[in-house]
């Protein structure tokens, strides 16, 4: 147990000591958000009217913009073991006497500290945006983050645990990352799209991600809109089999996904000679 | 108790055998070499022995500890420069070392001393807080060597230690690793496939096609070609050996071109030859017998010509490896 625990703050250590010693990667991590709230904030703002009464569509899109932050870092983080395989530092990790599970934990911590501090940002922003915080939500998100960046990161490092080269890496994750991210409610409310795209909307674990943020953040603004749309629910929040999901039951499936990705990834990883 | 114990040592790829049954120890406080031609089972073997690779069958036991079932103990116990570069470029060398103290559980109190000890030893003091990216080849595998001693091992593995390096390095290196010997009562394990490099072991041990077809001293290798190598061209080389074993009763060997045999005293030999010989000559010379010789008279060819050959054999077994998965 020790093992593993060592293991995986050294290698997290690593990864954030690579992260703010590459300044391109400090610097984009920090600006690629910026630019999404931008682009579908202030570009789309105007073109599209209020969602529900009192919810903009910035409002709508800014907690789906801290999701895809976090799903965006996450998700690629992987690329450091592909990175570290090419290199040949993976052959100093792997003949250390660390444990398997713990290296890949400590990735997927690495990952999601990362995660986190982008996600900061955003919340940082938040006042510029007309979007209110309280204390409270921003306590209430952190936690929630972490859990949904570290499922993501399981993700990641699964894809990366055999992948030899970064660009065959990064063309994968392009293929994997844009339905994850369009299929999910971040831009467009998952309850009122045609039922194809919601049944595969609603198998997409961001998507429980995306309304768990959602409904911290926008609070009792999603509950009055539920309130104007009747029986059915929220019309911004996402109903399975005719329930509505809580952000409590939200979470619970991130957790449940993230806990089978990252079995799998220790799996591939270990696997591996 | 040996460094190194290996009993039978076998791994497959598929139905490829890159190991077959070897066996062999390594003493305490010796430097044993590890000679052959690219894919003929060194690798395999080092992979093997430092716990990165299972063996098909067979046992293998560092310092005492099993390397299938005591992983983590042999870890701790042996240090490794591999053939390629396996730094963090991205990092100082500092930080690479300091990642490698915390991986193999340096005790704190002891973590800066040894980093500076070890940059002392290869000669990087002045340089440990810069990138690595910034170092020379040579430099780098000095860190490499320097990483590999931080946490105090009892055998260090340095696979082509001196590969793709310029000679003045290579020899520094050597310097540095024969100097190492003598302070550190480390065993070095090192594979090579430059012959001259080779003759700094105390034992070598030849493989091909994952046998070990000899195991001794430089010494008595050379020996057992029973002296000199001579070395000849002639107008028609196929008359000129078969005047050789009839006239001589020699058993020349005809290689690029150039017919070579092994006598005793060959200075002696060369005036007796020259006014007896009846078929052209175009050159003639003799050397004292080198690895080289050696690994020619084992394999039947130069450990050039044979890495060609075993090169593709290699890439063969590579997208072997591939389509297995």
């Amino acid at each position: 147990m020790t093992d593993i625990i060592r293991g995986t703050w050294i290698v997290s250590y690593r990864e954030l000591l690579r992260f703010f010693t590459e300044r391109s990667r400090t610097f984009s991590t920090i600006f690629m958000p910026l630019v999404f709230l931008a682009i579908f904030g202030a570009g789309f703002q105007n073109l599209i009217p209020n969602l529900s009464p009192g919810v903009d569509f910035l409002k709508f899109v800014y907690p789906g913009i801290i999701a895809m932050t976090v799903l965006q870092s996450s998700i690629f983080s992987g690329i450091s073991i592909v990175w570290d395989r090419e290199f040949g530092f993976l052959k100093e990790i792997l003949v250390a006497p660390l444990s398997r599970s713990g290296i890949v934990l400590g990735k997927v911590a690495g990952a999601a500290a990362i995660a986190l501090m982008q996600s900061i940002i955003m919340l940082i922003l938040a006042p510029f945006l007309h979007v209110e915080l309280t204390l409270l939500t921003v306590v209430a998100l952190i936690p929630v983050v972490i859990i949904i960046a570290i499922s993501l990161s399981g993700l990641g490092v699964l894809i990366a645990s055999r992948m030899r080269s970064q660009q065959g890496f990064q063309v994968i994750i392009q293929v994997i990352i844009f339905p994850l991210m369009f299929l999910s409610g971040v831009f467009f409310p998952i309850n009122s799209v045609p039922s194809w795209m919601a049944v595969i909307g609603k198998i997409n674990p961001v998507t429980y991600g995306v309304d768990a943020i959602r409904q911290i953040v926008l609070g009792k603004n999603i509950s009055a809109a539920g309130g104007v749309m009747g029986e059915s629910g929220s019309q911004l929040g996402v109903t399975v089999f005719g329930h509505t999901m809580t952000a409590g039951q939200d979470i619970l499936v991130v957790v449940a996904i993230g806990a089978v990705l990252l079995a799998l990834a220790i799996w591939s990883f270990s696997r591996q000679e | 108790m040996n460094a190194i114990e290996v009993r039978e040592l076998t791994r497959n790829y598929g139905k490829l055998i890159a190991v077959d049954k070897v066996s062999f120890q390594v003493f305490e406080g010796e430097i044993f070499g590890f000679l052959g031609p690219n894919g003929a089972g060194k690798t395999t073997t080092i992979n093997m022995l430092c716990t990165l690779l299972k063996p098909t069958s067979g046992k293998a036991v560092l310092c005492g500890h099993d390397v299938q079932t005591h992983r983590n103990q042999v870890r701790h116990c042996i240090g490794l420069v591999f053939q390629d570069p396996t730094l963090d470029e991205y990092l100082t060398a500092e930080q690479n070392l300091r990642f490698h103290a915390y991986a193999y559980k340096l005790p704190a109190e002891l973590r800066e001393k040894r980093i500076t000890e070890v940059l002392a030893l290869v000669d990087l003091s002045d340089r440990r807080k810069s990138h690595v990216r910034t170092f020379s080849g040579g430099m780098k595998r000095r860190l490499e060597i320097a990483r590999g001693l931080l946490h105090n091992p009892k055998v260090l593995f340095l696979d082509e230690p001196t590969l793709g390096l310029d000679p003045q390095t290579r020899r520094h290196i050597w310097n540095f690793v024969l100097q190492l010997r003598q302070q550190q009562k480390l065993t070095i394990f090192l594979t090579t496939h430059y012959m001259d490099e080779a003759e700094n072991c105390d034992r070598i041990s030849v493989i091909d096609h994952g046998h070990i077809i000899a195991l001794d001293t430089p010494e008595k290798l050379k020996d057992s070609l029973g002296g000199d190598v001579v070395t000849m061209m002639a107008e028609d080389n196929d008359a000129a050996a078969r005047e050789l074993k009839e006239k001589f009763n020699l058993s020349p060997e005809i290689q690029n071109g150039h017919i070579t045999f092994s006598v005793p005293r060959g200075e002696v030999f060369l005036p007796r030859l020259i006014q007896n010989f009846q078929e052209p000559l175009i050159s003639i010379g003799v050397h004292r017998p080198t690895l080289d010789d050696v690994f020619i008279k084992l394999t039947g060819r130069a450990i050039r010509d044979a890495e060609m050959g075993e090169k593709d054999q290699m890439k063969q077994m590579m997208s072997m490896r591939m389509r297995g998965r």
